[in-house]
C-alpha cells in the first residue's frame, strides 16, 4: 500500500520536527490543564512528563504537524522514549495502538493505559515489521 | 457453497483442521501479512480524515473481504475448511469449548498474560508474534479483566432492531446500526469483545490471536441478520461522501471491490442457522 508508506514517511518527518524543536516549548504543569472528561469540543490537550508505574511518560504537541491526517490531533505520547501511536476519537477520547478498542479521556490516561498493558515490556517504535 | 459453522458445534476433527490449516497460514508467512495489514487500517483510518476498516460504515463490508480473503487463503490449505464463528452472547465464559486446549486454548496466567495451552501457545513453538507493538514475542489473553461481561442477547437484540445503517458524520460519534455494532456508541458490541479477550486483541495487531476471525465471523454475522430484520434499510451513504467508502466506490487495500459487491453475503457463504 503506497498511500500507508507515504504516511510512515511523513510521520517520521514530523517526529524528527518535533525533536528538533523540543527545546523551544516550554512545557507548563501538566496536572491542571488535563482534562478528565470528554468534551464536545475537543480542546488541545496539556504536556505531561512524568513517572508511572516506574516508566517516564510525556505528552506534547507534534510541531510541525498539520500537514497530513495526524491521528492524535497533532499531540504526540512517549513511553520511555519512544513514541506511542496514539488516536483522537471525535468526541475528545483517546486509544492508543496497544489498547485500541478502550477509549479513554486523556492522552495521559492512554499512556498510562500502555503501561499497565505493556507490564515493563519495550515498546515497539512505530511502524513496528 | 462454504458453510460457516457456530463454533460451538463444531466436531473434534473441524477443530483439528481449523487449527492446521491457521498454523500452516503461519509457517508460510501469509497469517502474519493479515495481521500487518490489520494494523496499517488501525492505526491510518481517523475521524477527520480518511477512514476505511473501522470507524467508519465500511467497517462491515471491509471485515467481510477481510475475512474472505483469510478463509480463502485456508481453503488453499485445506478446502474443507470454513471460518467458524463464536457467539459471545452465548458462550460467555472461560468454560466455553471455544478456550479448550483443542481448539483455542485459555486465559493467559496472571504474571504475562502468556496463553500456555493449546495450539497458539508459545510453548507449543507453532505461534510467534513476528507483527506486533511491543518487546513480547508470546501470545496473551486476559479474558474477562479488562471488562467483566462479554455482551448480552437482549444488548445484541438492542442493537439489531436500529433501522438506521449509518449515520452522519459516519464515524466513531455517529448514531445508527454499525457504530453501535461497532462499540464506539451504545451499549458496545464488537469492542468489549476485543477488550474483553485481552492481550494482543485488545490492539492494533489483534489477529495475531486466531479469535479475532472468530469474533469478526459473529459481527459479520449479525450484520447479516440486521439485513434481514431490516430488508428496506441499505448501506448508506450512497454517493459523494469525503473521506469515507460510498455504496460504489471501491475499497483499499483491494481497489477492486465495493461495499454494493459484499452486502449479499450468499454470494460467497451460508451460515449454519
Ligand atoms: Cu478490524
Ligand atoms: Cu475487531
Amino acid at each position: 500500500m503506497p498511500d500507508i508508506s507515504r504516511r510512515r514517511a511523513l510521520t517520521a518527518a514530523a517526529a524528527l520536527a518535533a525533536t528538533a524543536t523540543a527545546a523551544t516549548v516550554v512545557a507548563p504543569a501538566a496536572t491542571a490543564a488535563d482534562h478528565e472528561h470528554p468534551m464536545p469540543m475537543p480542546q488541545p490537550p496539556g504536556h505531561f512528563d512524568e513517572v508511572y508505574k516506574g516508566r517516564r511518560i510525556q505528552g506534547r504537541p507534534m510541531s510541525g504537524g498539520g500537514h497530513h491526517h495526524e491521528h492524535g490531533g497533532g499531540f504526540e505520547v512517549l513511553v520511555d522514549g519512544v513514541q506511542l501511536h496514539v488516536m483522537r476519537n471525535a468526541d475528545g477520547t483517546w486509544i492508543s495502538v496497544v489498547s485500541h478498542y478502550a477509549p479513554v479521556a486523556t492522552p495521559r490516561a492512554a499512556a498510562r493505559a500502555a503501561v499497565d498493558e505493556l507490564q515493563g515490556a519495550p515498546l515497539l517504535p512505530f511502524p513496528a515489521n | 457453497m462454504t458453510v460457516r459453522k457456530n463454533q460451538a458445534t463444531l466436531t473434534v476433527d473441524e477443530k483439528k483442521r481449523f487449527v492446521d490449516a491457521v498454523l500452516e497460514l503461519k509457517r508460510s508467512g501469509r497469517y502474519d501479512d493479515f495481521v500487518r495489514t490489520h494494523n496499517e487500517f488501525i492505526m491510518s483510518d481517523t475521524d477527520t480524515g480518511e477512514r476505511t476498516g473501522h470507524r467508519s460504515p465500511s467497517f462491515l463490508p471491509w471485515h467481510r473481504r477481510f475475512l474472505l480473503d483469510f478463509e480463502q487463503a485456508l481453503q488453499s490449505v485445506d478446502s474443507s475448511v470454513a471460518l467458524p464463528y463464536w457467539d459471545w452472547s452465548t458462550d460467555r465464559t472461560l468454560r466455553a469449548s471455544l478456550w479448550a486446549p483443542d481448539f483455542l486454548g485459555g486465559t493467559g496466567r496472571s504474571s504475562d498474560g502468556r496463553v500456555m495451552d493449546g495450539p497458539f501457545a508459545a510453548s507449543a513453538g507453532n505461534w510467534p508474534m513476528n507483527v506486533r507493538v511491543d518487546g513480547r514475542t508470546f501470545l496473551r489473553r486476559s479474558l474477562g479483566t479488562g471488562v467483566r461481561e462479554l455482551p448480552t442477547r437482549a444488548e445484541v437484540e438492542s442493537v439489531l432492531s436500529i433501522s438506521t445503517y449509518d449515520m452522519e458524520p459516519y464515524n466513531s460519534a455517529a448514531d445508527g446500526f454499525r457504530n453501535n455494532l461497532e462499540g464506539w456508541r451504545g451499549v458496545n458490541l464488537h469492542n468489549r469483545v476485543h477488550v474483553w479477550v485481552g492481550g494482543q486483541m485488545g490492539t492494533g495487531v489483534s489477529p495475531n490471536d486466531p479469535v479475532f476471525w472468530l469474533h469478526h465471523a459473529y459481527v459479520d454475522k449479525l450484520w447479516a441478520e440486521w439485513q434481514s430484520r431490516h430488508p428496506d434499510a441499505g448501506y448508506v451513504p450512497t454517493g459523494g461522501t469525503a473521506d469515507v467508502v460510498d455504496l460504489n466506490e471501491t475499497m483499499k487495500p483491494w481497489n477492486d471491490v465495493r461495499p454494493a459487491d459484499l452486502l449479499d453475503h450468499t454470494k460467497f457463504y451460508t451460515f449454519d442457522s
